[in-house]
């Protein structure tokens, strides 16, 4: 099922609350074509479990990596994504466009 | 994030009010700023005009990066009327992540077979807003699709008293003529009443059911997206 933004929050609060270690990531800006809408969340736990999307699939294996590294050391991080960036040809955006996500562990 | 911080923001969504997650980008400090609390804070003027657009976004503040995050409640489309055209509308309505009710008080329309999986009530509108459906409120379309005064004005009505982002109602020019007549002799503004969409949907030349329910649900989008509109979601 498709989850959407209201999901994700819910489901953030109820993992943290069973104790899970979750980390949120949120879209902060966009340039050129980006798949996915500034505010855009994905949810990710230390196991790597994840709900909803920061893009269309390019980038949320890096997001769900940087999610589990904020869980690990509590501190919430700016990362950027794009055909300029040095990991383009790893997890650049195909479409083009260029993303910054606010990554940040819940607890 | 604080737990407490993302409790809170759950809180104010489950009841359906709008709030803004104000978050420091340098180090992470972050605050939930509730719509009624708007006015009196600091970034007023700022978060009053992100709260209108329903947009969040980067903002700088006193040389600082700091992301709104603008949380407005869920909008709600409720359809009165358990007809042919609804049965096209609601699943479309729901695959766009409204939460849909549709309310005929006539058993014989509003059965489970014509409508699985759906919120069904079969009350009058009177009885069913505020009860059985929650109470209209700003963030809710409301679609009269009966044909019927009887079961359409109160609804539109109470639309109109809410102030509904978007009010629809199915007719002719004609029937649409005599129900202004009636709203105006009930008290209504023209202006109130000017902001009823009839004959409801974008005019695309819809003839079959489905056709009319994709230009209800694009004039619904068209009042939630675009603030021109004079009315937001």
């Amino acid at each position: 099922m498709l989850s959407t933004e209201n999901d994700i929050l819910s489901a953030a609060e109820a993992w943290c609350r069973a104790g899970r270690g979750v980390a949120l990531a949120t879209v902060i800006e966009t340039w050129g074509s980006a798949p996915r809408p500034v505010g855009s969340h994905l949810v990710v736990d230390s196991e790597g479990n994840f709900l909803g999307s920061v893009s269309g699939g390019c980038v949320e294996g890096a997001v769900i990596t940087e999610g589990m590294d904020a869980i690990a050391d509590g501190r919430p991080r700016v990362v950027a994504f794009g055909v300029a960036d040095e990991t383009a040809w790893r997890v650049g955006l195909s479409c083009g466009g260029r993303i910054r996500v606010y990554v940040e562990p819940v607890a | 994030m604080q737990l407490d911080v993302l409790t809170l923001l759950n809180a104010e969504r489950a009841a359906r009010r709008a709030a803004i997650l104000v978050t420091d980008l340098d180090g992470g400090a972050q605050r939930v700023v509730r719509e009624a609390e708007i006015p009196a804070d600091p970034l007023a003027a700022l978060l009053a005009k992100r709260l209108a657009s329903g947009k969040g976004g980067l903002v700088e503040v006193e040389g600082r990066e700091v992301f709104l995050t603008v949380q407005a409640p869920p909008v709600r489309l409720v359809i009165i009327g358990a007809v042919h055209i609804s049965q096209a509308l609601y699943p479309m309505a729901m695959a766009l992540d409204l939460a849909v009710a549709v309310i005929d008080p006539r058993t014989a329309f509003a059965t489970p077979e014509r409508f699985p999986g759906i919120e069904l009530v079969t009350l009058w509108p009177d009885e069913a807003l505020g009860g059985a459906v929650p109470a209209l409120d700003r963030y809710c379309a409301v679609a009269a699709l009966t044909h019927d005064p009887k079961i359409d004005d109160p609804a539109l009505m109470a639309a109109l008293r809410a102030e509904c982002f978007y009010v629809g109602a199915l007719g002719s020019r004609k029937t649409h003529a005599a129900r202004v007549g009636r709203l105006e002799r009930a008290g209504f503004p023209p202006d109130a009443i000017a902001r009823i969409a009839a004959p409801i949907g974008l005019d695309i030349g819809a003839v079959s059911p489905a056709e009319i329910a994709v230009s209800i649900l694009a004039q619904v989008v068209a009042a939630q997206r675009t603030p021109r509109a004079g009315a937001r979601a």
